[in-house]
């Protein structure tokens, strides 16, 4: 009987959150890869069914509408919002790598008693708003910003230059937001290394810098890999960043995407896009996905 | 006792300088008397004040508060089920989709998470507004829940379950008079961190709303494409201001219940 009750019990608590996600998360992306394969129709909703029921399905099946998909590789707009997502997300991810690792260092080879402060330090603006501190470079980037004024006044510059609306700004804001994201996983793998290692290389006769190039940096690897997963993914999705920052010139696929969506209400071609976004980012995906789990895993 | 070196210095500095100067202006112009958000007029408090007369920002601030318990809440008891299915049950049918499930959202573009389930909602029919920002949101922070109580699920010893299974406690009461003490402080930062993340959200609430429903980021966001004024600085200088009080207030008192657990331990052993 108390076996009983217990298998009943351990079924509702895998049950209920698997239900949960099944329902609104999985099923979701079914219903985005059908009405991608529908028609845009001037309707509410907008678009045309595809498939009513079961049955229908094999009778449909050859009537599916690619074209979506077609326009996606025919149109320049969007090859070109794929690509440059994935470019200005890579190249983002590099140079935040060489941002975080000092300040990931740093923190790690504090003196003990500060580390959780500096943790928290780094934790706090992840804590606080994503659009507010996207909106907070709006002032400081604008013509008559503070970072212009600043330049004119040194004497750097005579006129002001023009960041908001640029490609350029579109790399501050996402190195600049997603920098936490970078900072932990970095800082935990660090943290973590036993430190005798080093000793013993410079025993060896290392240079401190053969030895952090050789030792600390192998070791920090997992935490490399993690963080840039975990910055790469959704800033290649992103649609805060290059919308309220970037100009007419930075063309990203979340934004894409959403003006498909709410300006031309076509959503078809927004699910479309999804999809195919989607498919792009299935292979990182796994990798940190199989990350995550060995890091669990490791816990134990 | 090891000390700072030079590089640790300048390297924690500049870095901190990066991550916090952007916000530290933010908060100063809130204060500035004028209405040209780029020239400094002196101090003044009078964007504040509009702030309290703005009957759309307060209500705005009312739905994204609601969203924000109430979504934070049933994602804690969903995130906590899932991280303990996870690290407790071993294998059971379906734990790779099941985990695959909880770690995508933590990646997922939220384009794409908020367009898919605003397509669930048209394809049943389901009347857009506070509900559904809700589910959404329950949808997406449930995950990270889970990530953070599962870690603290991993690191801590077993055999005091077991022990109190031995000594007779069922299932049921062995959590609540033993997991759930220990993973408490996991689960509190679990309910914060669903709670900032639904009050951030832009992306995912634009796509599962209707009429009728705009959260604060919204507002915040319809308001900053027209450009930038300084009311939005003000809110944007109170949104800080709570989280941050609330984020530190948070982690002292679990701090210090960490501290007392210990010392409670280490009477026990030594009584023992």
């Amino acid at each position: 009987m108390s076996t009983e009750k217990s298998r009943s019990g351990r079924f509702l608590l895998v049950g209920i959150p698997y239900a949960w996600m099944l329902v609104f998360f999985l099923v979701p992306f079914l219903i985005v890869a059908k009405i991608s394969l529908s028609t845009s129709v001037m309707a509410l909703p907008p678009y045309a069914p595809v498939v009513e029921s079961l049955t229908d399905l094999w009778r449909k099946i050859g009537e599916f509408s690619f074209f979506n998909y077609l326009r996606l590789v025919q149109e320049s707009i969007y090859v070109e919002s794929y690509l440059s997502s994935l470019w200005i997300a890579f190249s983002s991810t590099v140079i935040m790598l060489f941002i975080a690792y000092p300040l990931a260092y740093g923190m790690a080879r504090a003196p003990k008693a500060w580390r959780p402060t500096l943790l928290m330090l780094v934790i706090l603006p992840f804590w606080t708003s994503f659009l507010i501190r996207v909106y907070a470079w709006i002032g400081i980037l604008a013509d008559e910003g503070l970072l212009n004024w600043l330049l004119v006044s040194l004497r750097v510059v005579d006129e002001p230059i023009t960041f908001l609306a640029t490609q350029r700004a579109v790399y501050i804001g996402i190195i600049y937001s997603y920098l936490p994201f970078m900072v932990l996983p970095l800082y935990s793998s660090l943290e973590k290394m036993d430190e005798t290692l080093l000793e013993a290389a410079q025993d060896l006769g290392c240079t401190s810098f053969q030895a952090f190039w050789r030792v600390t940096f192998p070791l920090s690897i997992p935490g490399v890999i993690a963080g840039s997963f975990l910055v790469f993914i959704p800033a290649v999705g992103e649609f805060v960043i290059p919308d309220l920052l970037g100009g007419s010139d930075t063309v990203m696929i979340g934004k894409t995407l959403w003006e498909e969506f709410f300006n031309n209400r076509d959503w078809p071609a927004a699910s479309a896009v999804a999809i195919t976004l989607l498919l792009l980012l299935v292979v990182p995906i796994v990798i940190f996905q199989n990350a995550q789990a060995k890091a669990q895993e490791a816990g134990r | 006792m090891r000390r700072f070196s030079w590089f640790n210095v300048v390297s924690l500095t500049l870095g901190f300088a990066f991550l916090y100067i952007p916000i530290l202006i933010l908060v100063i112009y809130s204060f500035n008397a004028g209405r040209n958000v780029a020239v400094w007029q002196g101090w003044s408090v009078r964007w504040y004040v509009e702030v309290f007369d703005d009957q759309q920002l307060l209500d705005a601030a009312w739905v994204t508060l609601k969203v924000g318990l109430v979504s934070a809440s049933v994602a804690t008891v969903l995130g906590t089920m899932a991280a303990l299915a996870m690290a407790r049950l071993g294998r059971f049918p379906g734990r790779l989709l099941f985990s695959g499930m909880i770690y995508a959202p933590l990646v997922m573009p939220e384009v794409i998470t908020g367009l898919s389930l605003l397509l669930l909602f048209v394809a049943v029919d389901f009347d857009r507004g506070f509900w559904t920002i809700t589910l959404a949101h329950i949808t997406f922070t449930m995950c990270f829940v889970a990530v953070v109580v599962q870690s603290r699920l991993v690191g801590f010893d077993r055999s005091l379950e077991e022990a109190a299974m031995d000594l007779g406690c069922r299932p049921t009461a062995t959590f609540f008079r033993i997991t759930l003490p220990i993973i408490w402080p996991a689960v509190v930062s679990g309910w914060m961190l669903a709670f900032t993340l639904s009050l951030d959200d832009l992306v995912i609430a634009s796509f599962a709303t209707g009429p009728g429903a705009t959260t604060l980021p919204m507002k915040i966001y319809s308001d900053v494409r027209l450009g930038v004024k300084p009311e939005i600085n003000a809110v944007c200088t109170l949104v800080i201001a709570i989280i941050s009080i609330a984020v530190i207030v948070a982690s002292i008192l679990t701090k210090r219940q960490e501290v007392e657990r210990e010392k409670a331990e280490r009477a026990a052993f030594a009584g023992g």
